[in-house]
Parts: structure tokens; sequence; C-alpha cells
């Protein structure tokens, strides 16, 4: 599903945050983006959804040469991949049931089958009954599920989740990554950067190390 | 196709939904196209009805002979004969002295002080009709001189020059229409434009947050463009009306000045072509405008 061979990212002011990566993640395999703040995970994460273009190396996502995609293309790219953040990005004029909705009127998905995709969506995380809500009303756990129903709305088969669970409590978070264990169970590639350990021992799953912009740790067992 | 349609009408209503939550600043720069649009019609209309006006004076130039009081109606036929074939003449037309007392006594209302008159005061005139091609101002200026000098001719006069004066000015009114019209227009784009960046900006979140979950640029420049063109609907609509005003308020001082002049000249407004020309020219510009500041800015924007 996703291949980095020697990708480097060099910011335009000289900083190299990604130095010679090298990783394979399989579909419908699960692992885990672990490393301190500023030890590029945001930085891998943003180039797997194109947000940044590497700079060297190859980077094949979902069976697309990401270095060679055109600009134009970029759109439709990102369909097929769900990315939750950590602090969320929801639209607070419009309610639950619109954000969770964008995806869909984005890729001109019919009036009906909009409404049937969102509501199933919703139920998966939880928060059926809820649409009609502001997502300003809800709790930060809540909302974090809007922001996975809005990921999942259009079942891409690839989710990124960049520190989903920072800002909740223990309870909250756990709730939150066995969601992304059942979405992963459902055959979805799943990547989340995270930096806490205790999900990657309660979960089990190939850890990705970044360290100084170097992977020190490819998830492939040993 | 109706689902595409549909959505269309959807971002329509949307867009008038953003216009109508912020009236103050919609109002504003609805009200500026407004006025920006109605200058031109208003100079577009100037020149319309001036243009009329001059179609009624037919015919082109002339040159009126007027003929020493000595000289008799055969004598003056003599001459117009002898005019007429000249190569610059067209025709020459003759108003025997009783004709002109009789015209004048018609059209002055002075009939019986004239009648008291021993004898007609007026000379005989020939009206000298060139051709065509001798219209210019060189060649009518060198043939009045030489019916000047004819010992018939007490006076050689050019008339009619003025209307030509009158369509040099015209002409150059139209000029100066095209002018200030690309001149404004290239205003309204600007208006527009600016309205457009800055609702650009207010939404960034909401557009990173699109372009996130793969929205197209045309998917997000869509609201933008329906905005951009409502401003410009609108503002076309108000130029309508503006320009209705004014010509409600000078209406009554021209129709005073036509009757001043015994013509039964009206001032025309806007028909239903011109106006929906405004219309379509303030949606037109204000789609060009929201167009070029969309491609400008979003293309800068990248999600972060």
């Amino acid at each position: 599903m996703i291949r980095f061979s020697q990708v480097s990212k060099r910011y335009p002011n000289g900083y190299e945050a990604l130095k010679r990566i090298n990783f394979t993640l399989e579909r419908e395999k699960m692992a885990f983006l672990v490393g301190h703040s500023g030890a590029g995970k945001s930085t891998l994460l943003k180039l797997i959804t194109l947000v940044e273009r590497s700079t060297h190396g190859q980077l094949v996502v979902n069976s697309k040469n990401l270095v060679k995609l055109p600009r134009r293309q970029i759109p439709y790219f990102r369909r097929e991949v769900g990315v939750i953040f950590q602090d969320h990005k929801l639209l607070h004029d419009r309610t639950v049931f619109d954000n969770v909705a964008l995806p869909l009127v984005v890729s001109g998905v019919g009036h009906r089958e909009t409404g049937r995709r969102v509501r199933a969506a919703l139920d998966k995380v939880g928060l059926l009954g809820k649409e009609r809500l502001f997502p300003i009303t809800l709790s930060g756990g809540e909302q974090q599920r809007v922001g996975i129903a809005r990921a999942v709305v259009n079942r891409p088969p690839l989710l990124l989740a960049d520190e989903p669970t920072g800002n909740l409590d223990a309870q909250l978070s756990d709730e939150i990554m066995d969601l992304f264990y059942q979405f992963n169970q459902y055959g979805v590639t799943v990547i989340i950067a995270t930096h806490e350990r205790r999900h990657i021992q309660r979960l089990n799953k190939p850890v990705l190390e970044l360290k100084d912009g170097r992977l020190v740790n490819d998830g492939a067992p040993h | 196709m109706r689902a595409y349609l549909l959505r269309h009408v959807q971002v329509l209503l949307a867009s008038l939904g953003q216009l109508a939550r912020a009236p103050g600043s919609t109002m504003m720069s609805v009200g500026v196209i407004g006025i920006t649009l109605a200058l031109p019609g208003l100079l577009y209309l100037l020149v319309a009805n001036a243009e009329r006006v001059s179609s009624e004076w037919h015919g082109g130039t002339h040159v009126s002979l007027f003929l020493h009081g000595t000289v008799d109606n055969d004598q003056a036929q003599k001459l117009a004969a002898h005019l007429a074939k000249r190569a610059d003449v067209n025709r020459v037309r003759v108003v025997s002295s009783e004709q002109a007392l009789s015209e004048f006594k018609e059209l002055s209302g002075f009939g019986e002080a004239l009648d008291a008159l021993p004898a007609n005061p007026l000379p005989s005139l020939l009206v000298v009709i060139p051709e065509p091609q001798y219209e210019q101002p060189e060649t009518l200026e060198k043939m009045v001189l030489e019916l000047q000098s004819l010992p018939a001719v007490e006076l050689a006069q050019m008339d009619m020059q003025w209307v030509q004066r009158f369509h040099v000015i015209l002409k150059l009114t139209r000029r100066a229409l095209i002018v200030l019209s690309v001149l404004l227009a290239l205003a309204v784009l600007l208006i527009v434009s600016n309205t457009i960046r800055l609702a650009i900006v207010n939404r960034r979140a909401e557009i990173e947050i699109i372009q996130l979950i793969g929205g197209t640029d045309r998917f997000i420049r869509r609201p933008f463009l329906y905005s951009g063109m409502l401003q410009g609907f609108l503002g076309g609509g108000v130029a309508i009306v503006l320009i209705a005003l004014c010509l409600h308020l000078l209406r009554p001082p021209i129709q005073v000045l036509a009757n001043l002049y015994g013509s039964g000249f009206r001032v025309t407004g806007l028909g239903v072509f011109e106006s929906l020309t405004i219309l379509a020219i303030g949606m037109g510009l204000g789609w060009l405008a929201s167009r070029w500041s969309a491609g400008r800015h979003l293309s800068r924007m990248q999600p972060a």
C-alpha cells in the first residue's frame, strides 16, 4: 500500500526533515508511527497526502507514483486517503452531518447515497442521532469521532491519523484506538502517528520509529 | 446531469446566503459596482440621444448664396443653372425673394407687419448642395470663396457647419465612451477581485480542509465564482436603477429645452435590450474578476 524508497524531504529553508526513508506497509496492515516531536512524523504523513512533495527518492501509495503525480490529480488521489487530525479540522459553521458529508459532496455523490453513507459512518463511531448538532457543542472525544467519520465516509483504502488522541484522556483515547483497530479488521490500511507507547503495547502492531528524520525502526519483524 | 445542475443551484443559493449574511459589505461592493456601471451607461444614453437629435437634421452641408437685391428672378435662375454645371455642385435650389418672404411670414409670425412694408426686403437665395465627395472642409472652403467672388452674390454662407462640428464632437464622445468604459470595467474587475480575495482569506480554514479531503480547485472556486457573478449582476441592477433615476431628474429640463427649439424630441431611457446588456456585462465582469482572483489566491493556498 505504501512504499518509501530512499525518500528525503528538504524544506526550502534547507532543513532536512526526512533522510533516506525506506519502508513498506502492505495492504490491510496497521502500523504506528512514533518519534519525538520534530522527528519528522508530520512531514512523513504530509508526503503521503501530497501536502508536501518529497525532494528525493521514490514514493508509491496505493499503486500511484506520488513523485510523478501531476498537481491536477492530487484531489482525486486524496479521496483515496482518509486523514484524521489532532485538531479535528472540522467546519464549525456546519452541522455534524454536513461535516461528515463533505468528502462525498466534494466527489459528487448523490443526495440519497450521501445521507445513507453519512449515517453509516456516524453509526460506526457511535454518533448517530447527533447529526443535527454543531461540532462546538460536542466534547473533544466526540469531535474527534466526527473527524474519523468524515475520514472513513467514502471508504478509503488507507487511513492516516496524526496524533488522534493527543488531547483526550486515557479511556477516550483507548476507544478511539479501538475504532482504528476495527477499521483495520475491515481491511483498511492504517497508520497512526502517536507518542503514547501504551497504545502500541495494547494493540501489538508494528512500529515505525523516526529519530531526527531517520527511520531507526522500519516495523519489520527482526 | 440533473445532479450536476442541482449542485450548481445549491452553490448559487449558498453564495446568495453568504452575501446575505454580510449585508453591509455586500451592499457596499454592489453599490460601487452599480455606480461604476451607471457612468458609462449614462454616457451611452447621452450619445444615443444626441445621435437621434442629429439624425433629424437630414442632409449634410450646403452653401447659401444671398444675391444682391438688384438681381431679379430670371437672373437668379440663370445663375443657378450655370452653377449646377460645376463639377463640385450636385444641384442648386432657387428660393426667390417672393418665396422667401412668404416662408418668413409663415414661420416668423410677423405676417401683417411685413404686409405693411412697401417692397420685399428679402433677397433671392440660391441653395448650393455640393457633391458628396466635395463635402470635406477644405474643398468647401474653396468653393465658398469662389462663389463669394461672383458679382451677383452678396454673401456666401456655409450652413450646417455646426452640424459637422456636432458630429465631430459626437465622434469624440463615442471614443471617450469606449475609453471610459474600459477604465471603469477595469475598476469593476478590481473591486470584485478584492472582495473575492477577502472572502477567500476569510474562509481559508474551510478551503484548506476541502483541499485536504480531495476537493478540486474547480469545486473550491465555484462558490466564489457565483459570488462574484451575483455581485456583478446586482451591481448591474443598481446601475439600471441609478440611470433611470438620473433620467427622471434630467427629463423635465431637457423637455423644456427641446420645446424652446420647437423640437418634438423626447429623451429615451434604457430599453430592455440595453438593460439586459448591463446586467450581462455586470455578471461577466464579476465572473472574470472572481475567476482571476480565485485562480491567483487558491493556487498559492496549500493545506498546512
